[in-house]
């Protein structure tokens, strides 16, 4: 059981030209994993989780093909992709706090969807109590109005919305991203508790703040100005990368308790290439403190040891 | 409250600084000898209460409208203004009535049509925009002429045939019918072009707005998303109602002259034609308090229907 | 917003709302501008005996009196967009000064002013200008002008308010603020450059309103009476008896141009808004 995405290149179409937003993206999500993805602003990895769902203008399916237990998901076809949308695929939007329609009722809501993909929400209710308990809101929220809930409980609310059909890919877009600390905690943990409870079966969590990766992720993907960087288990990732940019990127994060006596706050100088006209070959060249001629070419996604892929001329050649 | 007693006061003080006096008036047209012009003068100023002082004139003024008097026409003297213009409501409410309902109605409905295929869009879109641009007065002309005068299908003047006596009957029913139609397709056609254009945008506002992209992209429907997006759009364009009444009103008030349909528009264009200073302060002081009533009903309307407005902004822990 | 005045050029040339919204009312103020000199009578001459169809002579017709129609048209668009500027001019500069000040001041100020443009809002206010016009029973273009801007305020002081709100929170404001600026400083350096896009817009909608209560007040009558104005045209031509005598020549003229000038200045602001407004251009 597993996703499968294969050379998926997605382009955003602007009054200027194409924004090359993704390109050639390639890896596998095996059933029970939690990926996770990060990078910086603007790195594709919205893009990514978007087009694996919904891919509407101004996004533009270039090339690429993504199945799903060997079965093909027709990701560029809007209408026909509906039937594996929510069953199959699911998200977490990144503005989830806004998701729920302000002068519904949620249970109405609810009984809305359900009812519109064919589903008999009687059915459904005792599996909506049991995910209710399981992220701690009380069971007479349905008959409250989203304005009525704090933006946590707006959130979690939208958690077990998206996961009630037990899809495969649980999609969870920068879900940690607009709560505090303790929040993020609870919410990354019931993420975990999510698989554990078969409300989906794998995950794909994209986010900035590979901290929270840390804590829940199996593996990570790195992605660099549209591009896949690298990809591998969570704990490779953090303290044996081998990508120049996973390398500068782990070394900037702080450690708890540093202080500026101690150690220097450094980030990676240079800015991410605009995406409208980037450059050819690896979009980090400009940056990387190891690049050399070859890196004018595009390097392919290499599998150096099992389970661990790098993007890299240089590891290219220690594979 | 407060715009209730600024707008009688404005009612009230306004013809007090008018220079001339309709007392003048009224006797100069009487064609009366000096000395009992002058008698009668005082009488009237006695009479309609002009010889007080000006802050006794005031609360009169208020203490005569909680009676329910307006005072009397100096034009249609003898006749009470209250009576002139409770005669006239009814035509001016038959023909705005319907037309606020129909066009809101209509115009809703066809807004949030266009705004689902860009053919239609771009069909509606234009004829709107045309529509809401022309002046009332100008349609109710050109409907006049073409309907009335080059094709003969309908009348255009009146509220019904002039040999007629109000009564119940058939007959009476149907040519009052048949002068209704004309003045009220002119206000039904400009409203519909604005509440159509105001629909549509709604429409595309709440496509684009959070729920619907998370409804799209767990695969709803398109029909459930646009029950949604319509629902919602219906919000604002309540609270747009009761922002047009004015811009309303005056179209209505403007199609009655053009149509010499006798409605409290029409009353106020002989009104000042016949220097009638108490007819025209109680179809002001009608007007007014009918727009906030209708105010204070939409505001209601929208209050009973927006849940946000009843639940208030308590978050819950 | 925009990197320089070429590239909001370029856009404002692409969008065809504007080009078209645009085109007509340039058109049409040309006509107002260079009409008359192609006419050699004045509005109110009589030129022929009486009630004539358009022809090579009198290109719109003459009225009831012999008057040519299409000196009076002329005539008129230059009053209507006299009165339309002016009118609309007044109400924005009026709601500019009352809609900031209550968007930028905030607080009490702000509920006042919001409660005393409710009321004026709430008000029908072709009925007070009705009753103000015709018991003050002065008229021209000056004061048509000072009486619509006088009431057609309280629409862009609700619009100005808001858009001050949204910019006021903005952060490059508080910069401003946290750096030292004073409030005259931050207003003209950091405000105005964005408000003034906005301002436009609001001015053309006004502009449109004004014509179109001008308009109405002229149709009553209690527009300016010495001179021609189109609302009079049509006034003039339903009292004398154009429409019975089917003298179509009169009264359409008047109302298509009104028609198109106000819808001309909608669509142009739509197509302004999207040139402004990326989100709302279409790809």
């Amino acid at each position: 059981m597993s996703l499968e995405v294969r050379d998926l290149t997605v382009y955003y179409q602007t009054l200027r030209g194409d924004v090359r937003a993704l390109e050639s993206a390639s890896f596998k999500i095996d059933g029970g994993e939690i990926m996770g993805l990060a990078g910086e602003s603007g790195c594709g990895k919205t893009t990514l989780g978007h087009s694996l769902i919904y891919l509407a203008p101004p996004m533009k399916h270039i090339r690429g093909r993504v199945t799903l237990n060997g079965d093909e998901l027709p990701i560029a076809d809007i209408d026909a992709m509906n039937q594996h949308r929510y069953r199959d695929i699911s998200i977490i939007p990144q503005y989830a706090m806004n998701a729920m329609n302000p002068v519904r009722k949620i249970g109405k809501m609810t009984e809305d969807l359900l009812r519109s993909k064919g589903i008999d929400f009687h059915e459904i209710w005792p599996a909506l109590q049991r995910r209710l308990d399981l992220v701690r809101l009380r069971q007479d929220v349905l008959d409250l109005y989203p304005i009525e809930l704090s933006g946590g409980m707006k959130q979690r609310m939208v958690m077990v919305l998206s996961t009630l059909l037990n899809p495969f890919l649980l999609i969870a877009d920068e879900i940690t991203s607009a709560l505090d600390v303790a929040s993020q905690k609870a919410v990354a943990q019931m993420l975990v508790q999510f698989r554990e409870q078969d409300c989906c079966k794998s995950a794909m969590v994209i986010t900035h703040d590979i901290s929270i990766l840390y804590q829940i992720a199996d593996s990570i993907m790195i992605m660099y100005a549209g591009q896949i960087a690298e990809r591998a288990a969570t704990d490779t990732i953090i303290h044996a990368p081998r990508h120049p940019y996973t390398k500068l990127l782990i070394s900037t994060l702080p450690e708890i308790g540093a202080q500026y006596a101690t150690a220097k706050l450094h980030g990676i100088p240079g800015k991410p290439p605009l995406l409208l006209d980037p450059p050819s070959g690896c979009r980090f060249r400009d940056r990387c403190p190891v690049a050399f001629e070859k890196c004018t070419e595009t390097p392919p996604l290499i599998e150096v040891a099992p389970g661990h892929s790098v993007a890299c001329w240089r590891e290219a050649a220690h594979a | 409250m407060a715009t209730l007693v600024l707008a009688v006061t404005i009612d009230w003080v306004i013809p007090r600084f008018m220079p001339g006096n309709p007392i003048q008036i009224l006797i100069s047209r009487a064609n009366l000898k000096a000395e009992a012009a002058r008698l009668i003068y005082g009488h009237y100023m006695q009479a309609f209460g002009l010889d007080l002082p000006i802050w006794r004139q005031y609360l009169n003024f208020w203490n005569a409208i909680f009676h329910g008097d307006l005072g009397i026409s100096v034009w249609l003297f003898p006749r009470p203004v209250l009576q002139i213009i409770l005669d006239a409501a009814p035509f001016t409410l038959g023909l705005l009535l319907p037309a606020i309902l129909a066009s809101w109605f209509a115009g809703n409905w066809f807004g949030a049509f266009a705004a689902r295929s860009k053919r239609l869009d771009n069909t509606l879109l234009p004829i709107s925009y045309v529509l809401t641009s022309t002046p009332y007065m100008w349609l109710g002309i050109l409907l006049a002429w073409l309907f009335g005068i080059v094709l003969h299908i309908f009348p255009f003047s009146g509220a019904y045939d002039f040999g007629m006596m109000i009564h119940w009957s058939w007959a009476f029913a149907w040519s009052v019918l048949q002068h209704w139609f004309l003045p009220f397709i002119s206000l039904f056609l400009v409203m519909f072009g604005g509440w159509a254009i105001g629909m549509r945008n709604m429409i595309i506002y709440e496509l684009e707005s959070d729920y619907s992209h998370y409804l799209q992209a767990l695969g709803a429907p398109r029909s459930l998303i646009r029950r949604y997006a319509f629902r919602n759009a219906l919000l604002p364009q309540i609270t747009g109602l009761a922002l047009q009444l004015g811009v309303i009103v005056a179209g209505q008030l403007v199609t009655e002259m053009v149509f010499a349909y006798p409605g409290v528009g029409y009353l106020i264009l002989q009104a000042i034609q016949n220097h009638d200073l108490f007819l025209l302060q109680g179809c002001f002081l009608f007007i007014v308090i009918g727009v906030l009533i209708a105010n204070f009903l939409i505001d209601v309307a929208y209050v009973l229907v927006d849940p946000r407005t009843r639940t208030g902004m308590q978050g819950a822990g | 917003m925009f990197k320089n005045r070429s590239e909001f050029l370029y856009f404002a040339w692409q969008n065809p709302k504007l080009r078209v919204g645009l085109a007509i009312v340039l058109l049409m103020v040309v006509l107002a501008l260079a009409g008359p000199l192609l006419t050699r009578w004045t509005p109110r001459e009589y030129v022929a005996p009486g009630p004539l169809p358009p022809s090579s002579e009198y290109w719109f017709g003459t009225t009831s009196f012999g008057e040519d129609v299409y000196t009076q048209f002329v005539h008129g668009l230059r009053a209507t967009f006299i009165v339309g500027i002016l009118g609309g001019g007044l109400g924005t500069l009026l709601g500019v000064v009352i809609g900031f000040t209550a968007g930028y001041r905030g607080g009490t100020v702000d509920e006042i002013l919001n409660m005393f443009t409710n009321i004026v809002l709430v008000v029908p206010s072709l009925v007070v200008l009705i009753i103000v016009v015709a018991y003050l029973d002065v008229r021209g273009f000056l004061f048509e002008s000072l009486f619509i801007g006088c009431f057609a305020w309280p629409w862009a002081a609700r619009a100005i308010r808001a858009q001050t709100f949204s910019l006021r929170t903005r952060e490059f404001v508080d910069l401003a603020r946290l750096s030292g600026m004073r409030p005259a400083g931050i207003i003209a350096t950091e405000i105005a450059p964005n408000m003034l896009s906005y301002l436009l817009l609001v001015f053309i909608l006004q502009f449109g309103g004004a014509v179109l209560t001008a308009a109405a007040l002229d149709f009553i009558g209690l527009g300016p009476t010495n001179s021609v104005s189109l609302g009079l045209m049509m006034n003039h031509a339903v009292i004398y008896g154009a429409l019975l005598l089917g003298m179509w020549w009169w009264f359409i003229p008047p109302g298509l141009a009104i028609t198109a000038i106000v819808g001309a200045l909608y669509v142009t602001n739509v197509g302004l808004d999207e040139v402004f407004n990326p989100k709302l251009r279409e790809t």
